[in-house]
């Protein structure tokens, strides 16, 4: 009895507000089922008010570019966390891709290529990203060892591989064209906020159109009605396991192309900062929901807070501490409003 | 008949897990436009056979043959395109998806590059709900729907392929009876476009309601198979068990105790509403009524899980306030709740420590809790209810549901209370130790608990209560005595309908 | 004896592989160490081990209760680097004691924080202290103003607070002796005591301990002030130890902490596991490093071999319940 009741909770809150006319109500419950999209609107006009620097084309840009690196990761954490899984691993993996990349472009073999020994490279960090994705998909397939756990032995394993790889030091590209690549645009936009935003729509895309962004959902959702639907949930599971190792070692590269270098230290931390930006943005721990406008509106919430800050001079620490209490407040609201279905029993 | 082609025909199929032999060359046949009944008690390899039917499992020897030709069906997508399609007993469904992704699930249409063809689902759920008379869209979340019309989600999967063979496991486990009737009419229906079906459940009832012929299962073994029309409940019993079981009815002494519960217009929001009642020690006291019709809810309430909106409860003549499960056992409640593997116990620990957890907190010498008192108490309660496992080191989690249900009623009797709540007390539990539960309530009434049995089986409730009370929307409709009540005046209680209007 | 090996074994030896495969490995890891290395086995050597995993192994203690209730704690990382910086800082100003204890109060207050959070209004665990990783390490910053801190150094040598970090009884390092007391103390109160009970239950089924009477938010509740008071005593040992810190000191430690606590054969769904299991898998991490320097390969190496025993202790865990080794997930 209580299971058919929590079912409608959610549902009612937007029905009765959207009663007013068509277009407001479909804006306002579109607002709704993306609450920090709403959070956005706000810190952006707040910070429009506050400060003068902060609203101008340039620094949205600017923006754009800062949240690139967290967003790109974001996408494939959206996919895995939608499936039920986590991935910690995910900034050794940018440390990893990122030291690959420029090392490799570096060696010997290909001095005689130009630009294009860039390429050899690109592919071998993508790969080691995909690589390692898949090895953490296959793990949890085939062991059935919780995510959380395989990732956060990855996580340590991965960035141990990345201090061995590198003898503890930073590289440096020697290929001036890497670094430029990383500060060019493209018809006025910035060529790392194209690579976001496309694929963000790509991403998007896939999970709301296609068979396997179907799959993803129903995985999250009930296992065991995916297993028994027929749906092959280990190789399933493992495919966004390897979106994910891809989008990190992406952000790697475009991270390390914004520095025209690498450090073994890069991406520290970014597994915490990626998981609260996909939290933020509505997708949920236990699986089955998210989406990825709510993400996209994660990072920009996350992007926008930090750069205005910054623009106000706020030191960096008091941002730790609004997210963190964002974070919280967000959870804290998402459960007021789903509370109706519990009818009240004391638990 | 018996020269009709058979739908289906499981020979000598043997399934073996590390140590269990649980399948043990069991023979199975389902004609085009029969229903056959699949029945067996819990264990006895009901759904590991249905496992190897749907591609879930592979048998280890034996072969299955559709239509007289034999066929390996090396997972479930398999098994419906050759046209076996299991119903699952658990709702398996996502509930954020929509009606037509769950009924597609595992084989959405797609169009080139992957993209699900939303045109080409639509059309064909749409054409399904119709047919089954659903009043919900292809495009509706799962998550807003009722159980029932969940089940009929799941029902309708059965009618995505050309089916040959579906097979209904537990269809009916929380289903109302007014849905059972859409079931049953859905399960004609298909047995009239010759399809066979195979219908698993543990009712005795339904099964003498709906089946053409009863196959039994015991032990992994094949047992027989029956013509319903020519058999009985108790032949059905002794096959499945090996014995005879009593069916008679409480004889009530009518001789109780004090009042030990009065309850006076309690009321919990739209729950229930104004309910009085009161039970005497010695006395064993039936709620029956629909699923949802507000028992369990009062039960919780009783036990401090709820928080009432009006009314009292009075207990040994005066009043209580209870705020928590703690001050419920504090005054003597003890509750048996519905759910044994969610609410009752603690899978992972072993018997002894979850027979002592309530009052683990007594039972010291020291800070340090007393190895030598619990044991104690454990064989104490596992001598009285006969619990049968290892020792008191195993973990519940491995034993049989019988025995688990056991462990919780023991953990409650453990407590001493003056009333004793017990919720659904045979849920999911096979035949045999329901009559042994039956016996033990009776008995606990006898050596002077008071008892408030919740049940939403019929001969249950018949069986064991000295006074029925009967519940419709959250409301008390009629108080019956084991003298007065029967199935009739029973059923209509519970529907709503008033004896004036039955009659008129 | 026979009946010790019978009750280890439990009769066959699939089973005693797969029930204690972490002591197997631990015993085959020193055994290889040993031979690799004529150094690993002495005793300064075991000595140095132990005292180095204390600190980590204090703060383990704490996360491993808040583990068998069922919930995380990402949070001691940032909560070791805040009770350190406090202390640190508090110590020149208002003497060693009032400072431990101001500092006690602050930690406890934040762990009550969280536990309010987790066991009365129920948010899930992992995100409250995923959020409160963030707001603590920025509330040190704050607090300290972004400056590291040190205690004065020419009080370092006289000042009773140096006993936590640097000082012994009878030969024994102080942290030492601190680790094994302490995990005595909440190895007891988790195996022995109607709470310890109470933690089981609840981490196994917290519906079913609310249905048997037990208060199943303030048992979280307690746990969160247990492992916030484990952070406070690592933070002394660390400050006692360094005479000063870096704002940044614990980052990292809530999952180097995890790892610990995962690789004594915990489950993270709650309900099983023991603080011996931690101490054992505390121990472990720290042999992993000590030896793996002593045979010469890189210090990092050492996380690439976490990396791959916590796999094989979990997977073992895994195989051992389910009663088979190959997943049914296909």
């Amino acid at each position: 009895m209580a299971e058919s009741a929590a079912g409608q909770g959610p549902s009612k809150l937007p029905r009765e507000l959207g009663k007013g006319s068509s277009g407001w109500s479909s804006s306002l419950r579109w607002l709704l089922g993306h609450p920090i999209w709403a959070f956005v609107v706000i810190v952006f006009i707040f910070f429009s008010l506050m400060t003068d620097d902060f609203f101008s084309l340039g620094n949205f840009q600017n923006i754009l570019v800062q949240t690139s690196t967290l967003g790109l990761i974001a996408l494939g954490m959206t996919l895995v966390m939608i499936n039920g899984n986590i991935d910690l691993s995910v900034g050794a993996v940018v440390a990893l891709a990122a030291s690959l990349t420029v090392d490799i472009m570096g060696w010997p073999v290909f001095e005689s290529w130009g630009n294009l020994q860039i390429l050899p490279a690109v592919v071998a960090g993508l790969g080691a990203g995909v690589l390692l994705g898949a090895l953490n998909g296959l793990i949890v397939w085939k062991t059935g060892v919780d995510a959380f756990i395989v990732t956060l032995g990855a996580m340590l394993g991965v960035r141990g591989l990345v201090f061995v790889y590198t003898g503890e030091q930073s590289f440096f590209a020697m290929n001036f064209a890497y670094a430029d690549f990383g500060a060019s645009s493209f018809l006025g936009l910035p060529t790392l906020a194209w690579v976001f935003l496309v694929f963000t729509v790509l991403v998007h895309i896939v999970l709301s159109r296609t068979v396997h962004g179907a799959n993803t959902y129903a995985v999250g959702d009930n296992r065991e009605a995916a297993v028994n639907a027929g749906i092959r949930v280990g190789p399933h599971m493992m495919i966004n396991f390897m979106i994910v190792g891809f989008f990190a070692a992406l952000a790697g590269i475009t991270l390390s192309t914004q520095m025209g270098a690498s450090t073994p230290n890069l991406g520290r931390d970014y597994e915490l900062w990626v998981i609260t930006a996909t939290v933020l943005g509505g997708t949920k721990l236990t699986g089955g929901a998210g989406n990825i406008i709510g993400t996209f509106g994660g990072v920009l919430a996350i992007g926008i807070l930090r750069n205005g800050m910054n623009l106000m001079q706020v030191p960096a620490f008091y941002v730790l501490v609004i997210l963190g209490a964002i974070l919280i407040a967000v959870l804290f609201l998402d459960k007021q409003l789903n509370r109706q279905g519990e009818e009240g029993l004391r638990l | 008949m018996s020269d009709v082609k058979p739908a289906l025909r499981l020979e000598g199929i043997v399934k073996t897990f590390p140590g269990v032999r649980a399948l043990d060359g069991v023979d199975f046949e389902v004609r085009p436009g029969e229903v056959h009944a699949l029945m067996g008690e819990n264990g006895a390899g009901k759904s590991t056979l249905m496992k190897v039917l749907a591609g879930m499992y592979q048998p280890n020897e034996g072969q299955i043959l559709i239509e007289d030709r034999p066929t390996i069906m090396a997972n479930p997508i398999e098994a419906k395109h050759n046209g076996v399609i299991l119903i699952h007993q658990e709702l398996s469904l996502a509930e954020q998806l929509t009606v037509a992704e769950n009924i597609f699930l595992g084989e959405l249409p797609r169009s080139r590059l992957g993209f699900v063809d939303w045109k080409i689902l639509d059309d064909r759920v749409g054409t399904i709900l119709q047919k089954l008379n659903c009043d919900f869209g292809p495009r509706t979340k799962v998550g807003k729907l009722s159980i029932a019309k969940k089940q009929m989600v799941e029902i309708a999967r059965a009618l995505t392929h050309e089916g040959r063979v579906v097979v209904f496991d537990e269809p009916t486990a929380s289903l109302t009876d007014a849905e059972k009737v859409v079931l049953f009419d859905v399960i004609n229906e298909l047995k009239a476009d010759g399809v066979g079906i195979v219908y698993i459940s543990h009712r005795m009832e339904e099964i003498f309601t709906i089946s053409d012929r009863i196959t039994v299962l015991r032990d992994g073994t094949y047992r027989g198979t029956l013509t319903t029309a020519e058999t009985d409940e108790d032949e059905v019993t002794q096959l499945m068990i090996g014995r005879s079981l009593d069916y008679s009815r409480n004889e009530s002494s009518g001789e109780f105790g004090d009042l030990v519960l009065e309850v006076a217009g309690l009321s919990c929001g739209k729950l229930f509403e104004d309910v009085s009642f009161n039970v005497r020690a010695g006395e064993v006291v039936g709620f029956y009524g629909l699923v949802g019709a507000g028992r369990t809810e009062i039960a919780e309430t009783l036990f401090g899980l709820r928080e009432p909106t009006a009314g009292s409860i009075r207990l040994n003549s005066s009043d209580v306030s209870i705020a928590s499960p703690a001050e419920a056992i504090a005054n003597g409640i003890s509750l048996v709740p519905e759910s044994r593997k969610e609410q009752g116990l603690v899978l992972g620990m072993n018997c002894r420590d979850n027979i002592t957890l309530p009052q683990v907190g007594d039972m010291t010498a020291g800070p340090f809790v007393s190895n030598g008192a619990e044991v104690a108490i454990y064989d104490m309660y596992r001598d009285r209810l006969d619990i049968k496992a290892p020792t008191w080191r195993s973990l519940v989690g491995n034993l049989s549901g019988g025995n688990q249900q056991k462990i919780v009623i023991g953990k409650w009797l453990a407590m001493k209370p003056r009333l004793l709540i017990v919720d659904e007390p045979t849920r999911g539990i096979d035949v045999g130790s329901k009559a042994e539960i039956h016996n033990l309530i009776r008995e606990l009434a006898r050596s002077g608990y008071a008892v408030i049995v919740i049940s939403s089986e019929m001969p249950e409730i018949l069986r064991v209560s000295d006074r029925v009370i009967a519940m419709y929307q959250g409301r008390i409709t009629r108080e019956f005595t084991a003298a007065e009540v029967n199935e009739d005046n029973l059923v209509q209680a519970i529907s709503g309908i008033s004896g004036d209007e039955a009659a008129a | 004896m026979s009946s010790i090996a019978q009750k280890l074994t439990g009769g066959d030896l699939k089973g005693l592989v797969a029930r204690n495969g972490i002591f197997i490995a631990f015993i085959a890891a020193m055994i290889a160490f040993g031979i690799g290395s004529d150094k690993f086995l002495s005793f300064d050597n075991l000595e140095s081990v132990v005292r180095s995993s204390a600190m980590i192994g204090v703060m383990a203690l704490g996360v491993t209760v808040v583990v068998i209730s069922g919930n995380l704690d990402l949070s001691v990382g940032s909560m070791l680097s805040f009770g350190t910086v406090m202390v640190v800082d508090l110590h020149d100003k208002i003497g060693p004691g009032p400072a431990i204890l101001v500092m006690m109060a602050c930690v406890l207050a934040l762990g009550a924080f969280n536990g309010f959070l987790i066991g009365f209004v129920r948010l899930n665990s992992l995100i409250v202290t995923l959020g409160m990783l963030s707001a603590i390490q920025g509330l040190t910053l704050i607090y300290s103003g972004g400056k590291n801190v040190d205690i004065d150094p020419s009080t370092q040598d006289t000042t009773w607070f140096r006993v936590f970090g640097r000082g012994d009884i009878a030969g024994v390092d102080m942290p030492i002796i601190i680790f094994f007391g302490l995990a005595l103390i909440v190895g007891m109160i988790v195996a022995f005591t109607p709470y310890g009970r109470r933690i089981y239950a609840v981490g196994g089924n917290s519906t079913a301990a609310v249905f048997s009477g037990i208060r199943r938010r303030r048992v979280v509740f307690s746990t969160y002030l247990v492992s916030s008071f484990c952070v406070g005593v690592a933070a002394i040992i660390l400050g006692s130890r360094v005479m000063g810190s870096q704002n940044n000191v614990g980052q990292g430690y809530e999952l180097l902490v995890l790892a610990a606590v995962i690789l004594g054969g915990t489950s993270l769904l709650g309900g099983s596991g023991s603080i011996l299991k931690t101490v054992i898998g505390v121990l472990i991490l720290g042999f992993i490093q000590n030896g793996l320097l002593l045979l010469g390969y890189p210090y990092f190496a050492q996380w690439i071999v976490t990396w791959i025993v916590i796999i094989l202790a979990v997977w073992l865990d895994v195989a051992a319940k389910r009663g088979r080794l190959l997943s049914s997930i296909s």
